[in-house]
């Protein structure tokens, strides 16, 4: 019996190894893909980083029809009930950790969420001559693509990595403004 | 704990990726995509291979490995069994999986078919990659009827 909930247990691990693994297997691609010459690795990075963000925009986009659904949130009326939302139930119901929310702007439109663990980097170790890679950049394209959805245009940036060597991981959001209905004309 | 839905998503976005790097792929271009998809699949099979629980690795024969395969690395991967494992006894398996998660949202028959392989090789080296973990190494190819059923076929190599 108590092998049978020991399997279960592990099966579940590993459902969460699956996408940590198969996230670190598209950088590896990506990387290699996109680099041709260590010489040229400055300038390929920027690349890498303007063609990485839309996939997790694009995820973003989708996601927040499944989160929507699942997680029985209404409409946030400020950026601060956002964040709240964001910390405490999205990324609890995706990765299964609760950021900390920090460091609020005096205008309440920007603020900081401080990952302590972050399980996308669980096996990762960055090698010297990628130092530049923002190794969790998907993330940033999610939340943007997700609030977009939701009529929110934010920007959203890694400014401390523990892979990098930070005591923490960091996430900078900043509200840019509410995107309205657009109707078409006529049908006011 | 990562939720099933962004292993989905995400896998929807690296079948798009590779496609987007190559707008107009010659001959061999869809081929090589397709190898890209497969050759990430077996990294991280061989990894998921590492890390199994232990007791359940204590295999007698190589039809145990397959079945292994079937219900503990099928349960990890997309919360279910494998619906069927025929062989003919001479290192060829089928492994039929009815309603294969990837394909689901997809369609039901076959609207979509012609898209459907490119779906499909990630977790053909997936199955590869495990295999090759527990000292077996094999060929997997996978060929849909209707979606969203699927089959992969494992050919064990001899050495």
């Amino acid at each position: 019996m108590s092998r049978q909930a020991n399997r279960g247990t592990e099966s579940k691990k590993m459902s969460s190894e699956l996408f940590t693994l198969t996230y670190g297997a598209l950088v590896t691609q990506l990387c290699k893909d996109y680099e041709n010459d260590e010489d040229v690795n400055k300038q390929l990075d920027k690349i890498r980083f303007s063609h990485f963000f839309p996939r997790g925009y694009n995820i973003g986009v989708r996601l927040i029809e499944d989160f929507l659904a699942r997680s029985n949130v209404g409409r946030c009326h400020d950026f601060r009930e956002t964040a709240d939302v964001i910390a405490k139930v999205a990324f609890k119901m995706y990765l299964g950790i609760t950021p900390s929310i920090t460091n609020w702007s005096p205008a309440g439109d920007e603020f900081s969420l401080i990952l302590e663990n972050n399980p996308l980097v669980d096996f990762v170790e960055l090698p010297d001559n990628h130092s530049s890679l923002i190794y969790s950049n998907l993330l940033c394209g999610v939340l943007r693509g997700a609030l977009e959805m939701v009529q929110m245009a934010v920007e959203a940036k890694f400014v401390q990595d523990t892979l990098k060597g930070d005591g923490v991981t960091e996430i900078r959001m900043r509200f840019i403004r509410r995107i309205e209905d657009n109707l078409p004309a006529g049908e006011e | 704990m990562a939720d099933p839905t962004l292993f989905e998503f995400l896998h929807t976005e690296m079948v798009a990726e590779l496609w987007a790097q190559d707008p107009d792929p010659g001959p061999g271009g869809q081929k090589t995509s397709l190898l890209v998809l497969e050759g990430m699949g077996f990294r991280v099979g061989q990894a998921l291979g590492e890390r199994l629980p232990r007791e359940t690795l204590a295999f007698r024969e190589e039809l145990d490995i397959l079945k292994f395969l079937c219900k503990d690395l099928w349960v990890a991967v997309f919360h279910k069994q494998m619906d069927s494992l025929r062989t003919n006894h001479q290192g060829t398996y089928v492994l039929q999986d009815n309603s294969f998660p990837l394909l689901v949202r997809m369609a039901s028959g076959l609207q979509y078919l012609e898209e459907a392989p490119k779906f499909l090789a990630f977790t053909c080296g997936l199955l590869r990659g495990t295999l090759s973990t527990l000292g077996v190494k094999s060929l997997v190819t996978a060929s849909v009827a209707a979606l969203p059923s699927c089959k992969f076929q494992v050919v064990i190599q001899k050495p």
